[in-house]
């Protein structure tokens, strides 16, 4: 793993400089997300104040939560009177593709997939909290995913995901995301995943948000891409 | 407490030996409705419905439940597959699994848990006393089997 990608997230000076868990010379592409986590850091988040900010004087919305069920999110999301919704997107992801990459380009596997983790009516959510999931898969995949995300969310809906650096790895930390407040996240680690090789860059994430509205990146010091896509 | 057998559902009875709480045991498996008037503990399977009115339902490391479920309080350590009323509250521990919509005035999840479905948060209006004091009825009415469960219950070998 790159320095680039060690300090990622961390920042100098952060309290978590230590290697994320070692899983020995034999480690999973997909490596089982574990219950216990690292906290790495507490960041201002643009994109998650834009994307609150768009919901301001609104509530009883229904807001999607791709990262997998936590309390801060619920408490968050609840406490401003919108319905939460969650589904653990990569453990999903995990089961269904597990070290088979070759697999996330079979059709009959991403039907079968986005019926397990995206299975909603059309125009159901007004908001969908995507965190960095999308950025573990394949391009075929990835493509029907942005697509199923484009049908669930309502129009004028909004989506808010992250995309680190351009830098492609074999594999790195894996992340969850805890709101704080309006714009802080706390960043924790939890375990390792393996990066799709597909390049982020705003020319590639245009074209992956092709059927939205519009689409808005914040690029922070630390290379990760915050995007908010308005369907 | 009082147990369930693994007695056909008709003859299916608690039997109050320790503190109003009755327990579905591991070894048991439950088709169909449970009612009940005191706390119950799931460790085996139940499929169908459960209701516990104003009572605590905690689904034991081994349950299993596939059923809709309303009480004032669950805590699940198990599996749970389907609608949850929680009126007070909901606790998921880290190694539980909840695909499920829950309704609830609180919740409380663990890391690690597992959980697919939307969560309603429902205020509760505090309880008004009673401006007058409520009629005594003429005379009690028979007691009730506090847990009732109607359906097929059997033991697993």
């Amino acid at each position: 793993m790159s320095d680039r990608l060690k300090i990622f997230w961390r920042g100098p000076g952060s309290p978590a400089q230590a290697e994320p868990p070692a899983y020995g010379g034999s480690l999973p592409r997909f490596a089982p997300r574990p219950a216990h986590r690292t906290l790495l850091e507490t960041r201002q988040s643009r994109g998650l104040e834009q994307f609150f900010a768009s919901f301001r004087g609104q509530t009883g919305l229904s807001i999607l939560d791709l990262g997998g069920a936590c309390q801060d999110n619920i408490n968050f999301v609840t406490n401003l009177g919108h319905r939460f919704y969650s589904e653990d997107f990569l453990r999903i992801f995990q089961e269904t593709f597990s070290e088979d990459v070759a697999d996330q380009s079979n059709p009959g596997r991403i039907d079968y997939f986005l019926r397990q983790s995206l299975d909603y009516p059309d125009n159901q959510f007004d908001g969908v909290l995507a965190w960095d999931v999308l950025e573990y898969m394949e391009p075929a995949l990835l493509a029907a995913a942005a697509d199923r995300l484009f049908r669930v969310l309502k129009p004028e809906g909004y989506l808010l995901a992250f995309f680190r650096s351009d830098d492609r790895a074999e594999t790195a930390p894996c992340y969850s995301f805890r709101i704080q407040d309006l714009k802080t996240l706390q960043v924790s680690q939890q375990g390792e995943r393996a990066f799709s090789k597909h390049l982020f860059n705003n020319r590639t994430l245009e074209k992956l948000f092709q059927k939205f509205q519009s689409v808005k990146f914040f690029l922070t010091r630390d290379r990760l891409r915050e995007v908010i896509v308005r369907k | 407490m009082s147990s369930m057998s693994s007695t056909p559902m008709g003859r299916m009875e608690q039997e109050s030996s320790r503190g109003g709480s009755a327990t579905i045991g591991k070894a048991v498996k439950i088709a169909g409705q449970i009612f009940s008037r005191e706390d119950l503990y799931v460790d085996g399977d139940v499929e169908g419905t459960i209701e516990l009115m104003d009572h605590k339902l905690t689904i034991g490391p081994n349950g299993k439940v596939h059923a809709g479920v309303k009480a004032r309080e669950v805590v699940a350590l198990g599996v749970i597959q389907g609608n949850v009323e929680a009126s007070e509250r909901i606790e998921i521990r880290k190694d539980a699994k909840l695909v499920g919509d829950i309704k609830t005035a609180r919740i409380v999840i663990e890391d690690g848990a597992y959980f697919k479905g939307s969560i309603d948060i429902v205020k509760t209006e505090p309880k008004a006393a009673p401006s007058q004091p409520r009629p005594q009825p003429a005379a009690a009415a028979p007691a009730a089997p506090a847990t009732a469960a109607a359906g097929v219950a059997e033991g697993k070998r």
